[in-house]
C-alpha cells in the first residue's frame, strides 16, 4: 500500500490578524507556521493506515523552503518520506495551479490512497483534492470523517444532520478529511531525531497559467461592546442578573 | 446568461438553493442577463415552475439519480455548461455545492471561486468577487480571470426571498450516463440516535478552553448547562485534541458553527480559529483570568477571574435563585 498525503503551510495566527500594510496578505512577522487541523488529521490517518496494512506513506507540499518545517513534522510522527514542490510564490497559485502540480508529480508513483484536507486553513478552496482526483482519473469522496481499507477498497464516512453516510470506493482513490477523523499524536523525541535524517526530495513545479487574482485582504466587521461584570466570584450576582435577563434562566 | 446548479432534499430546493437563486437574481438585474438553472434527480420536473422569473429550467430526471451522485452530477453540469454557455455559474456554497462545482471545474479545467460574499461588476460584466478565507475570519477581494466564471456562494451570505415573474419553460437534457459515473455513491445512512441537545440547536452554549484543565473539570460545564435552558456544552480544539471532549464539541473553524442566543466561553482565550465558529452568538459571555485575553475584544460581557472558583460560585448562586 503506498500512501500520499498533501499539507500546506499556513501562518498560525492566534489571536488575531495583522495585514501587509498593501492589504494583500498576512504579515507573518511575528508568526509560527501551521498545517491545517484537517491536515494534520489526514498525516495521522495515513501513519496509522500504514502500521495496519504495511507499505509507505509520503507526505508532500508544495510551498517555499521554510515548508520544509512541516514536512519534517509530519515525518517525525512517522511518515516514510517526503516531497517539497519548491515555490516561493506559492500563496498566489490558484487551486487549479496547485492541483496540476500535485497530479503531474504524483502520477507517475502509482500512490494506491492519496489524502488531503477538505479545504487549506487560509484559502478555503475546497477543491485541491478533487481536482486532483479528476487528474488522475480516481474516485474521491469529501470531508470523510472515517476512513477503513479491505480488499482493495475503501469505506469511507460522511457525517451529515441526518447520521453517517457511508461510501464504498475501490482503490486508488483520493479522500478529503475532515478533523474528527481520528486525533493526531504527538511526535515523540526519537521520531523528531529520526525525521532529520530523511532527504526531503525537492522539485521545482510548474505553474499553470493563473485564472485567479487576488486584489486585497480585508477584515469583516466586529461590532461588540465588552461590559465587564466585574472580578472573581463577587461577580457571580451581576452574572446570574445578567443571564435571567437574556432569558438563559 | 447565469446558470444556477440547485440543490433539491426530499423534493424541495434547499433554503441554500433559495439564496443563491436570489443572488443570482440580483446579480442578472445588474448585468441586464437572464437567469436559467439546472435540476437533477429522480423526480424533480415538478419543482421547475416554482423557479419563478427565470428563462428556462433544464431538467435531468432519471430513478438512477436519487440523491447527490457526484460523479453523475459533475457530468451532467458540465456537459450542460458547454451546450449553453453560460457567462456565470452559481452554486450554494454548501458541502455538496463546493463539491459538485469543485467537480465541473476540474472537468472542464476552469477556476473556481468558493465561498463568495460579493460580486464586483466593471464595464457591464462580472469582474470578481469577494469571498472567504480562513473559514470567515478574513474576506478576500479577486478578479477571475477565466470564463465562464464558477462561483459558490457563502450560505447565508444573501438571504433568501420569494422569486416573481412568469414560469420558465422546462426543457429536458439529455445526458448518456454510464456505470463508471456512479462509482462514487452513498451505499448505506446509518441513523443517529438524538441525544440531547446539539449544539447548533442550544438556545445557550457553554464552552470550555485549555483554562478547564482537565476532561474532569467539563462535569462542573455540563452542571451550569444543566441549570440554564435548552443550554449545551462545546469545546476549544485544545479541550478536543487533549481528548477531554470528543470533537463533535468543538466549535470553530473544523468544528461547528454555532448561532445561539448566548455563548458562555469559559477559560476560552478566544483565538479567532475559534471565535469564527461562534460569532454569530448573539451575545457572548467570558470567564477568563488574564484581562487581555482576545476573548475580552470579542465579548460583550466580561468575568475576570479564576474559572475553578467563579463556575462553582455561579452554580450555586443559580441553585440557590431557582430554589427561592
Ligand atoms: C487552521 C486552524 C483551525 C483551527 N480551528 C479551530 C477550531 O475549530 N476551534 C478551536 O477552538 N480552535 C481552533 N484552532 C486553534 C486555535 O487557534 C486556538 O489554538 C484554540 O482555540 C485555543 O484554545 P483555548 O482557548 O482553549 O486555549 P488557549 O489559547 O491556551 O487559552 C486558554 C485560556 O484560558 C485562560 N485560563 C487558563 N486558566 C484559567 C483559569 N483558571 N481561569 C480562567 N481562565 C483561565 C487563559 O487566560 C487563556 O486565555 C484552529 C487553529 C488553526 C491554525
Ligand atoms: N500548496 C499546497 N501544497 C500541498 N497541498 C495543498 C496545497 N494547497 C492545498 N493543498 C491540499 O489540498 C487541500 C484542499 O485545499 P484547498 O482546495 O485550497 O482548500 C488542503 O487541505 C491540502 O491537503
Amino acid at each position: 500500500m503506498k500512501v500520499l498525503v498533501c499539507i500546506k503551510r499556513v501562518p498560525d495566527t492566534g489571536g488575531g490578524f495583522r495585514l501587509t500594510a498593501d492589504n494583500k496578505r498576512v504579515d507573518t512577522t511575528n508568526l509560527g507556521f501551521a498545517i491545517s487541523p484537517h491536515e494534520e488529521c489526514a498525516v495521522e490517518e495515513a501513519i496509522r493506515i500504514i502500521e495496519k496494512h504495511g507499505g509507505s506513506s509520503t507526505v508532500l507540499t508544495l510551498g517555499p523552503m521554510a515548508a520544509q518545517e512541516q514536512l519534517r513534522e509530519a515525518l517525525a510522527k512517522g511518515i516514510n518520506s517526503a516531497i517539497l514542490l519548491e515555490a516561493d510564490d506559492y500563496e498566489s497559485w490558484d487551486a487549479r495551479a496547485v492541483a496540476h502540480a500535485i497530479a503531474e508529480t504524483v502520477k507517475p508513483m502509482g500512490f494506491d490512497l492519496l489524502l488531503f484536507g477538505n479545504e487549506s486553513a487560509d484559502v478555503c478552496n475546497y477543491q485541491v483534492g478533487l481536482r486532483v482526483a479528476h487528474l488522475l482519473d480516481v474516485p474521491c469522496v469529501s470531508g470523510i470523517k472515517a476512513l477503513e481499507i479491505q480488499n482493495g477498497k475503501a469505506i469511507a464516512k460522511r457525517e451529515s444532520s441526518e447520521g453517517w453516510e457511508v461510501y464504498e470506493v475501490s482503490l486508488p482513490a483520493v479522500f478529503t478529511v475532515k478533523e474528527g477523523i481520528n486525533v493526531p499524536r504527538h511526535p515523540s523525541l526519537r521520531g523528531i531525531m529520526a525525521a532529520k535524517k530523511i532527504p526531503i526530495e525537492q522539485k521545482k513545479p510548474i505553474r499553470q497559467n493563473l485564472q485567479m487574482a487576488r486584489k486585497l485582504l480585508k477584515k469583516p466587521q466586529e461590532g461588540r461592546q465588552l461590559e465587564i461584570l466585574g472580578q472573581g466570584v463577587e461577580a457571580v450576582g451581576k452574572v446570574a442578573a445578567k443571564l435571567r435577563e437574556l432569558g438563559a434562566i | 446568461m447565469i446558470f444556477v446548479l440547485v440543490e433539491t432534499a426530499n423534493q424541495k430546493l434547499t433554503e441554500s438553493s433559495w439564496e443563491t437563486l436570489t443572488a443570482a437574481r440580483d446579480l442578472a438585474q445588474k448585468l441586464s442577463d437572464t437567469t436559467e438553472a439546472l435540476l437533477i434527480g429522480s423526480s424533480v420536473r415538478a419543482l421547475a415552475p416554482t423557479l419563478k422569473g427565470l428563462r428556462s429550467v433544464s431538467v435531468v430526471e432519471d430513478p438512477r439519480l436519487a440523491g447527490y451522485i457526484p460523479e453523475a452530477f459533475a457530468k451532467i453540469a458540465a456537459e450542460a455548461i458547454q451546450k449553453k454557455r453560460p457567462t456565470v455559474v452559481l452554486a450554494p456554497g454548501t458541502e455538496m455545492g463546493n463539491d459538485w462545482l469543485a467537480r465541473v471545474a476540474a472537468r472542464l479545467d476552469l477556476s473556481l471561486a468558493t465561498g463568495c460574499t460579493e460580486f464586483f461588476i466593471e464595464n457591464g460584466a462580472l469582474k470578481g468577487v469577494t469571498r472567504t478565507n480562513w473559514g470567515g475570519s478574513l474576506l478576500e477581494e479577486t478578479e477571475i480571470l477565466s470564463t465562464p466564471k464558477l462561483l459558490t456562494l457563502q450560505p447565508h451570505a444573501v438571504a433568501a426571498q420569494p422569486l416573481a415573474g412568469a414560469e420558465p419553460s422546462v426543457e429536458a437534457l439529455a445526458v448518456t450516463l454510464e456505470d463508471r459515473d456512479f462509482r462514487v455513491r452513498l451505499k448505506e445512512l446509518v441513523r443517529k440516535e438524538k441525544t440531547g441537545i446539539s449544539l447548533t440547536e442550544a438556545k445557550v452554549v457553554v464552552g470550555g478552553g485549555r483554562g478547564l484543565g482537565s476532561a474532569e473539570a467539563f462535569k462542573m460545564l455540563e452542571e451550569l448547562a444543566s441549570l440554564l435552558n435548552n443550554a449545551a456544552v462545546g469545546a476549544t480544539r485544545v479541550a478536543t485534541s487533549n481528548n477531554w471532549r470528543p470533537h463533535s464539541d468543538q466549535i470553530g473553524q473544523t468544528g461547528t458553527q454555532i448561532a445561539p442566543d448566548l455563548y458562555i466561553a469559559v477559560g476560552v482565550s478566544g483565538a479567532i480559529q475559534h471565535m469564527v465558529g461562534c460569532k454569530n452568538s448573539k451575545k457572548i459571555l467570558a470567564i477568563n483570568k488574564d484581562p487581555d485575553a482576545p476573548i475580552f475584544q470579542r465579548a460583550d460581557y466580561g468575568v475576570i477571574g479564576d474559572l475553578h472558583q467563579i463556575v462553582p460560585a455561579l452554580i450555586a448562586e443559580i441553585k440557590r435563585l431557582k430554589g427561592a
